[in-house]
């Protein structure tokens, strides 16, 4: 007992040098002169805090300690194949007939999830499927959203006809960075995308006469429903959607037109994902992730193998900027830092690593929180920082318990 | 058709300061077993591991019917018919065994992209052809009941045979293995010897062999190179080096 | 004479006292890595709290404290050493320790996320905007060679930056070398399971090992903040990855290769902007990065490492 008090001082002692310089003493200025407002009741209650969990924490693993290791009871329920598509099903219709029985903004939330999907399903090809950690998605994403917005600014294109070149563009580039660096180990790997990401960030908000700088460019048009475009009034006189259908112009059709054009982009990419991992090339690419030694001695060409997951993985990135950039009518170098790579990151490992299905949860739940909880926004990425750290070390497989979609023999 | 698969000729090795392989020369015939028996530390798994293309040889000429495969990518080795097993076996743990033996049949399947898209039936026809390969070699390893479980979750032996199934249905002409018996029972180690043997018999292939147990290499090998401190001592027939003095002072000492 | 010289040679000292920085920050990623072969991404926030609780430090003396400068610097100095020790051991404890046998890719994203936290941890509790630090060091040297245009102006407060580095490699050279903890580090670094098996104290020596680097980066956490002016909660992200890019162009895992890709990056980068152009020079350290990594990947001081079979 004496032992379990003395580290929990340790550890309380440790903790107030931890919070003093940063919560505890606040710097202000006056003038000039800085000075210090103490905090004691954060300093100490902190202390406090970490002392009890520390006593607490001894407490359980001395308890534990004692029995034999006993299966965790809270088991989450293992998720079968024909559970999986009965809940993608009823997701799917549940997605559809939604947004005619609620309100705009949530509608608007819902059309963010969807973009974020999409981007999390295209990560997932690269991260959970190939095991290649890529740290600069961001990079693609901005690719594919910039695409659309210059081929507008300078050739007038609507988003239709600026979608495949936006997915082919962010293709190039994964293309391009996949070749020299694909064959680096992990962590390198990861910090060359993530140079990369930045890298763009920086040529975008510098290359001013080309990409807008750091205003970028606005005015970008919403996607058209075949030709007729979801405005109040046209700008080039082509009869609008709503003139077509002979109703009067209601803002919240927009929102709601956005979100299921959100919604066919991602079952688009959902199937196209589904698909792929059933094929030779998904096999490879888990082979890839499992052993690469033994996939080379078996012929398997291992960098071919990982652009292919690279180039895939940038072409959905593509997309999902493009429809960022019809959504926002704008694009600007803010909107692509590292943190967004972080977050589309953080939705992948949360839902589990080559999992679809929890990805898209995993994509709800990352962005429907912080909106929910809009009383923290202060905290949120505090929150997000220390959410992804603990679910490293509590649960890294993801939250659900999910079983691969494997080739099974049938007896 | 000359008899000699691959000839392997003045192979060395070298890490920094550290000279793993000296100077080993060997050839290998069709249908031939070849074991490469040493104490250890005797460079035979350097020497797997350049003739395989995981290492870059510092010097030597590597021939496989003919054609120079020296310094070539593994992968690219692999695509001339000779793969190879690991000391600690490398399967995909978190794939099914099924999908192991599918993986491994990558290079054979031709279809395209948008063939596998749309599920056309030349994918489908691929697919189905594909795992009938993968269910016979299943059956010929005695492992059929496994099919669904993960690779990782198989007995040792049963991995083993595994592995050995996956590099056959790659339909090599050289099957290179790395130590198969170890960790293995005297039942499984007879199997393995009967093994190798039917593989060598009923499908034409020829087998490289590192091995331990001298009772399999004297058993199944029609020669066997011995080497130590990276060089080669003594090549022939199993009966003229297991009697040969160097040999037997190479593993016993002085 | 013509103006590149003074040119070439004030760049020269700024690249100096850049690189010293750089220097100070990558040793904590080679020595980490070097150990337990990861990338501590969330070092460079480190680096951002050792600015911080020196800027604390400061004002809790108070500028016109009376007291004479050196003290007052090495006061600071001690207190965010102090520290950010606690800090580095704290989340080596954390986010990492536990990790320890998991695969590749989960100590990497709990580092990441660790490296959030500590950003947002400081912009939470101290503002996230830029902060002003009292211009403690004032003055410089100014160089000149009699009527001649040679004129080269260099600040004491990156002086004192290129002096206190050179101290404290000298320092950790020797302390590694000639101490018990130290030669422990360095059998660890080589062979940690083989340093385990002879009864050395592993995580002891982990522990160690973070909070080394982190006491180095925070200094020069403080130097800079001295030197800049300012800082904010975000300063330690890019300069993170340049250090580590000095620390792969060094040699990873090699403490002088740390010290020389240090120096290095922060001469190329002080002459990439000052005859390139000033606004990407960020880029060079990234495209430095992708060069090494292809071309020697194992650094300028590194060992060539054969992949196990």
């Amino acid at each position: 007992m004496n032992q379990n008090l003395k580290n929990a001082a340790i550890a309380a002692v440790l903790a107030g040098v931890i919070i003093a310089p940063v919560y505890g003493l606040q710097i202000l200025r006056k003038g000039q002169e800085t000075y210090l407002q103490p905090d004691w009741k954060m300093i100490l209650g902190g202390m406090l805090a970490v002392f009890v969990i520390q006593l607490l924490n001894a407490w359980l693993r001395q308890r534990r300690a004692g029995k034999a290791a006993a299966p965790s009871r809270f088991r989450l329920p293992a998720i079968t194949d024909a559970f999986r598509h009965r809940a993608i099903l009823v997701l799917v219709l549940f997605a559809l007939v939604w947004p005619f029985f609620t309100g705009r903004a949530q509608v608007d939330i819902a059309t963010l999830v969807l973009i974020y999907v999409m981007l999390g399903l295209g990560l997932n090809i690269v991260v959970g499927f190939a095991g290649l950690l890529d740290l600069g998605f961001v990079g693609f994403y901005a690719v594919g959203a910039y695409t659309y917005a210059l081929l507008y600014h300078w050739a007038g294109w609507g988003f239709w006809q600026a979608l495949p070149f936006a997915g082919l563009m962010s293709a190039f580039f994964g293309f391009i960075l996949g070749f020299p660096v694909l064959r680096l180990r992990g962590d390198y790997l990861a910090i060359v995308t993530l140079g990369f990401g930045e890298i763009i960030r920086l040529l975008l908000i510098n290359l001013t006469s080309f990409t807008g700088g750091p205003d970028g460019i606005s005015g970008i048009p919403k996607p058209s429903f075949f030709g007729y475009q979801m405005v109040r009034r046209s700008m080039d006189g082509t009869p609008t959607f709503h003139e077509l259908m002979g109703w009067s112009f209601n803002s919240q059709d927009v929102v709601i037109y956005l979100y299921l054009m959100a919604l066919v982009l991602v079952l688009f990419t959902l199937y196209f994902t589904s698909r792929l991992i059933r094929m030779p090339i998904g096999r490879a690419w888990e082979a890839l992730r499992e052993d690469e030694i033994a996939c080379r001695s078996l012929g398997l060409n291992p960098r071919n193998i990982k652009l292919s997951a690279f180039t895939m993985g940038a072409m959905f990135a593509g997309f999902g900027g493009a429809f960022f950039a019809a959504r926002q009518g704008l694009v600007n170098p803010e909107s692509f830092t590292f943190i967004e790579s972080a977050l589309i990151l953080a939705i992948v490992v949360l839902g589990g690593m080559g999992s679809q299905l929890g990805v898209i949860l995993a994509a709800v739940l990352l962005t429907v929180i912080p909106e929910i909880a809009r009383e923290f926004a202060e905290y949120r990425m505090l929150i997000f920082g220390l959410v992804m750290v603990v679910m490293m070390v509590w649960r890294p497989q993801g939250l659900l318990p999910v079983k691969r979609p494997q080739v099974e023999l049938e007896s | 058709m000359s008899e000699t698969l691959l000839k392997v000729s003045g192979l060395t090795m070298r890490f920094g300061g550290l000279l793993a392989v000296d100077q080993v020369e060997f050839d290998v015939r069709r249908d031939e077993v070849f074991a490469i028996i040493g104490p250890n530390g005797a460079g035979k798994t350097t020497v797997f591991n350049c003739v395989g293309g995981f290492y870059k040889p510092t010097t030597g000429d590597i021939l496989m019917d003919g054609k120079a495969i020296t310094g070539l990518p593994s992968h690219r080795v692999a695509r001339h018919g000779l793969v190879r097993t690991f000391q600690n076996v490398r399967l995909f743990k978190n794939l099914t065994v099924l999908e192991n033996l599918m993986v491994a049949q990558h290079t054979l399947m031709e279809t395209g992209l948008l063939q596998g898209l749309f599920k056309l039936p030349s994918f489908r026809h691929s697919e189905t052809e594909a795992k009938k390969r993968a269910v016979q070699w299943l059956d010929f390893m005695g492992i059929r009941q496994y099919a669904n479980r993960e690779a990782g979750n198989l007995a040792y032996g049963h991995q083993r045979r595994l592995e050995i199934a996956r590099c056959m249905i790659t339909q090599p002409r050289l099957l290179m293995l790395d130590e198969p018996a170890a960790g293995l029972n005297p039942q499984e180690k007879r199997d393995l010897q009967a093994l190798i043997d039917q593989l060598r018999r009923e499908f034409g292939v020829a087998v490289l062999l590192i091995e331990h147990d001298m009772s399999l290499v004297m058993g199944v090998s029609d020669r066997i190179l011995v080497m130590e401190h990276g060089k080669p001592i003594t090549t022939g027939l199993p009966d003229e080096v297991r009697a040969d003095p160097r040999v037997i002072k190479a593993y016993l000492g002085e | 004479m013509s103006d590149l010289l003074p040119l070439l040679t004030q760049q020269l000292f700024n690249g100096l006292s850049l690189g010293a920085i750089y220097a100070l920050i990558a040793i904590g990623y080679t020595m980490v890595y070097g150990i337990i072969g990861m990338i501590n991404f969330a070092h460079g926030e480190i680096y951002m709290i050792g600015a911080y609780v020196g800027l604390v430090t400061l004002s809790a003396i108070g500028v016109n404290s009376g007291l004479p400068l050196p003290l007052m610097v090495l006061i600071m100095l001690v207190v965010a050493v102090l520290v950010t020790a606690v800090y580095g051991f704290a989340v080596e404890k954390v986010a990492y320790a536990p990790l320890r046998s998991s695969p590749r890719l989960v100590p990497l994203i709990s580092a990441i996320g660790m490296s959030i936290f500590l950003q947002n941890w400081v912009a939470t509790g101290q503002g996230a905007r830029d902060m002003a630090v009292p211009a403690l060091i004032t003055g410089s040297f100014n160089f000149t060679i009699g009527a001649s245009d040679f004129s080269v102006t260099a600040p004491y407060s990156r002086i004192l930056i290129i002096v206190v580095t050179v101290l404290m490699m000298i320092g950790l050279t020797l302390f590694i070398k000639y101490s018990r903890t130290g030669q422990a580090s360095r059998a660890c670094s080589q062979d940690l399971r083989m340093a385990n098996l002879l009864g050395i104290d592993t995580s002891r020596i982990i522990s160690f090992t973070f909070m080394i680097g982190a006491m180095l980066a925070a200094v020069g956490g403080v130097l800079i903040a001295l030197a800049i002016g300012k800082l904010n909660p975000f300063i330690g992200f890019i300069v993170g990855i340049k250090a580590f890019t000095a620390a792969v162009l060094g040699g990873i895992g090699s403490i002088p290769g740390a010290m020389l890709g240090g120096v290095l990056l922060g001469l190329a980068e002080t002459f990439a902007a000052a005859f390139i152009s000033s606004q990407y020079k960020d880029i060079v350290a990234f495209l430095l990065l992708v060069f090494i990594l292809l071309f020697r990947p194992t650094g300028l001081l590194g060992k060539p490492e054969v992949e196990k079979v």
